[in-house]
């Protein structure tokens, strides 16, 4: 039993982490809270929907939403964001045009085509789960892991040894001195931005999966548990999204399995509030508040 | 009162009812943005009030003046509960914690079997009158007017240009935003407890997301340099569906947009006075 | 000379990551005194300013005015101890008219309770009043009196220098540090920010002058303390200063390089 809500705290740990991965790499490089992230993740889901339902394999339809999901961010950003970067506006201006562009994208997307929770074809996976021990996991699950796992992994990989990994951090320290160092900053941007929108788009695809119920605010869902994973992780750090994934993620089964499933959504915010009270910076981050 | 007038009243009961809670719940919002901070609570802070107040309303016979008092003061503790770790922040992390405490809230008040559950609470009496409401509205309308023409306005519009520069100028810059915090909370937890006793009936899923962003686009469209704006929003938001039918279903869509272009293209809202403060004009 | 210094600095160091913005840095202003901190570009003298006016903290060192410790209070309690500054890259209320900047300087001084805020009774009127007042002088005093009225933002860049002194002087401070007052600004503007410079030490205000103007800063100052890389290399009067080889060798090697360098105020 215990087993089982290892690996079920895991599993919901992993699609924690592997969404916040890209929210908290938008807020590190673009340094904003970039609210329509959930959004991207809605649409992957519905676009992996749309392809599979024409008969798409879901080898075929699970890049083909991250790589539109992309398409989609790089499009947002220069549509909202830019414009407010020229003017050096404050951060909450762009806090909120991406919150209302959120409810704009939400309650549009509904409107156009119905809050009923829709289903990808049957037979789509393999779905009979793999049996150990008296506990059991599914093969979306285990890509759900292994994704997180190999993404985390590699985009840390990409900051710490790539040349654009390297203007990435770069620019996150100081954009305008990375212009001055002759970087492309709206290129780098736009790269971020694919990338994030990529990530949550694929992430939409696997958790959609795996809970097979697709409705226009999963994103909505998610990006609230989202906010509490990359604020115990750290704004901005990739590692600490993974891990504070992870460890709400456990801590939701943990409770839902002794205690009370009822209190289960409350654990996020709960670390949420409390890494505010102890550690703002996560719990990796600096201690020491050096801000104006 | 001639019957004309009667008739109209009763007819329009509830949209007149709300549309004095929106305007609090506007200048709630005002109170904040005017010093540059972003709080996604007022939704959270007017559910509390409502909240408290009804739940004292329904089991205690408690004076109701006291119970609005209970409606301001619980948010304001939620406020400074909130608002001491943040504050000191970036203004991005009083927003995402604001967030938090809404959706906390909203779990709350769907298990809890005290609050009713998710069904809510319902025949709270109806002690909140047109006269409470729009008293209340016009009182904090004034307060706030006068607040913004003194010194404490001045030193708020310096804190949303440039809180640095304003903070060298000798302005206590953590101690105006929490007391805009707090005070806000209390305006929104007030329009709750009026809102709870003029509809009678509230339940949990009134204060989310939703909700919450709905009264950032009163003030955002009204625009935040004077109280009237965002006075000026609530009323355009509020009347605006009951107009345009039509409109009713894409009530967030609009409302979205709204906060959109309201950022983008007019910083200023529909309102772009500016306060007058003694010796501010020639 | 008096015997406590008015500001008083001792070991003052801060770190970004690996790099020391200010290390070990010692620094005394007398009452009155004009003096100047020079240095090449990101040296760090507007660290040292942030440092000193509390919108970054030390690692490191104590910082007295007066002959009280501040280094630990926020800005606006070092505000309230008569400290005033000016920003190298202006941080005027842009939106706000050039008077209501000045009385946003005088934040501190301006009485009136939220009661008598509420009711604005005579008192209220009165102070306000009088605050209007003491602005108007102020913007006559640096020579802004046409545009009272216009948006900060609108102003040129010299008045716009001009009017950040003004706000800065409003709370009547102790110490004033300049932080290139006189960049962006044409000769005469200079000349007439030299002639303000002047009449504020006749009237007893200690200022600490960071400026690349070599002439000005020679012409002006009692004592210059020169950093490079976050040391101090030297201090003294102009003369002795100017003959330094070690001063002569920091322009001289690091001017050529050019510097990308980050503010942070
Ligand atoms: N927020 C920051 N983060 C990291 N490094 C910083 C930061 N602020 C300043 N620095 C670094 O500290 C050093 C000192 O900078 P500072 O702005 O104090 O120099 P300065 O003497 O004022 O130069 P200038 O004459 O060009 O104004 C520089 O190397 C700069 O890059
Ligand atoms: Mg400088």
């Amino acid at each position: 039993m215990l087993l089982q809500q290892i690996i079920n705290g895991i599993v919901a740990g992993s699609a924690y982490a592997l969404f916040a991965l890209g929210f908290t790499l938008t807020f590190g490089v673009l340094k904003i809270v970039n609210l329509t992230y959930g959004f991207y993740f809605s649409a992957g889901a519905y676009l992996a929907l749309f392809a599979t339902l024409h008969g798409a394999p879901i080898t075929l339809a699970l890049p083909f939403a991250a790589i539109a999901a992309g398409f989609i961010a790089v499009f947002l950003d220069s549509a909202l964001l830019s414009r407010l970067r020229r003017q050096q506006a404050p951060e909450l201006a762009s806090l909120m045009v991406t919150l209302g562009a959120t409810l704009f994208l939400y309650t549009g997307m509904t409107a156009l085509i119905g809050s009923e929770i829709q289903r990808f074809p049957l037979g789509l996976i393999e779905s009979a789960p793999f049996r150990f021990n008296g506990a059991s996991i599914s093969l979306t699950q285990i890509a759900i892991v292994m994704t997180a796992g190999l993404l985390a992994a590699g985009l840390i990989g990409v900051l710490r040894a790539t040349r654009t990994g390297l203007a990435m951090r770069a620019m996150a320290e100081n954009p305008q001195a990375g212009e001055l160092m002759g970087i492309d900053t709206g290129a780098i941007m736009r790269r971020v931005s694919f990338l994030c929108g990529a990530i949550a788009g694929a992430s939409g695809v696997l958790i959609g999966l795996e809970h097979n119920a697709i409705t226009p605010y999963m994103g909505e869902t998610m990006a609230l548990k989202g906010f509490a994973v990359i604020i115990l992780g750290g704004l901005g750090d990739v590692g600490g999204a993974l891990i504070a994934g992870l460890l709400i993620g456990l801590l939701e089964a943990l409770t839902a399995g002794y205690i009370s499933s009822i209190y289960k959504d409350a654990v996020g915010f709960l670390l949420l509030v409390l890494t505010l009270w102890a550690r703002p910076f996560g719990l990796f981050g600096r201690a020491s508040v050096r801000r104006a | 009162m001639p019957a004309a007038l009667d008739d109209f009243l009763w007819t329009y009961q509830s949209l007149i009812a709300s549309l004095g809670v929106n305007g609090l719940l506007a200048l709630s919002m005002y109170v904040v943005l005017a010093i540059g901070q972003l709080s996604l609570g007022q939704a959270a802070f007017m559910g509390v009030g409502a909240y408290a107040s009804a739940l004292l309303s329904l089991h205690t016979g408690l004076p109701f003046p006291l119970e609005l008092a209970a409606a301001m003061l619980i948010p304001a503790a939620f406020a400074l509960a909130i608002g001491a770790p943040t504050l000191r922040l970036s203004g991005v992390y009083l927003a995402l914690a604001t967030i938090g405490l809404g959706e906390l809230l909203r779990i709350f008040l769907i298990q809890s079997d005290f609050t009713g559950g998710a069904l809510g609470l319902s025949g709270i009496p109806a002690k909140a009158g047109f006269t409470l409401i729009y008293g209340c509205l016009a009182a904090a309308t004034l307060a706030l007017m006068l607040i913004t023409r003194s010194r404490i306005g001045r030193a708020m519009e310096a804190i949303r240009e440039d809180e640095t520069a304003a903070a060298v100028s000798g302005v206590d810059l953590p101690r105006y935003k929490m007391t805009a915090l707090v005070v806000s909370a209390m305006l929104a937890g007030l329009a709750g407890a009026l809102n709870a006793h003029a509809s009678s009936f509230i339940g949990p899923n009134d204060y989310g997301f939703d909700a919450a962003v709905t009264i950032l686009s009163y003030a955002l469209l009204g625009g935040v340099g004077s109280p009237f704006g965002s006075l000026a929003g609530a009323l355009v938001l509020t009347l605006l569906p009951e107009i345009l039918r039509p409109l009713q279903d894409f009530r967030l869509v609009v409302n979205g947009a709204i906060i959109v272009v309201a950022v983008l293209y007019m910083p200023h809202g529909l309102i772009p006075w500016r306060p007058l403060r003694i010796g501010a004009r020639p | 000379m008096s015997a406590a210094p008015l500001l008083s600095i001792k070991g003052l160091t801060l770190r970004y990551g690996g790099l020391a913005a200010i290390e070990d840095f010692d620094l005394s202003v007398t009452e009155g005194a004009l003096d100047a901190l020079i240095g090449p570009n990101g040296a760090g003298k507007t660290s040292l300013f942030n440092l000193i006016s509390g919108l970054t903290r030390q690692d490191e060192g104590e910082i007295c005015l007066g002959g009280a410790r501040i280094d630990r209070l926020s800005p606006s309690q070092r505000a309230r101890r008569g400290l005033a500054r000016t920003f190298q890259n202006l941080r005027l209320f842009a939106e706000m008219t050039a008077i209501e900047n000045v009385l946003v300087g005088m934040h501190l001084h301006v009485g009136g309770s939220l009661i008598e805020i509420l009711t604005r009774l005579g008192r209220f009127r009165k102070a306000e009043r009088a605050a209007v007042e003491a602005a108007r002088e102020l913007l006559a005093f640096v020579g802004l009196s046409p545009s009272e009225y216009a948006p900060a933002g609108s102003l040129s860049y010299g008045d716009q220098r001009r009017l950040e002194i003004a706000r800065a002087l409003a709370a009547k401070p102790k110490l004033l540090l300049l932080d290139e007052p006189a960049a962006g600004m044409n000769p005469a503007e200079t000349a007439a920010l030299r002639l303000l410079l002047e009449k504020l030490r006749a009237q007893n205000i200690s200022m600490l002058l960071v400026e690349h103007d070599m002439s000005l800063v020679m012409r002006l100052c009692d004592t210059i303390t020169v950093l490079n890389f976050g040391r101090k290399i030297a201090e003294g009067p102009p003369d002795a200063v100017r003959a330094d080889p070690a001063v002569m060798e920091a322009y001289l090697g690091v001017r050529g390089a050019a510097h990308v360098r980050g503010d942070s105020a």
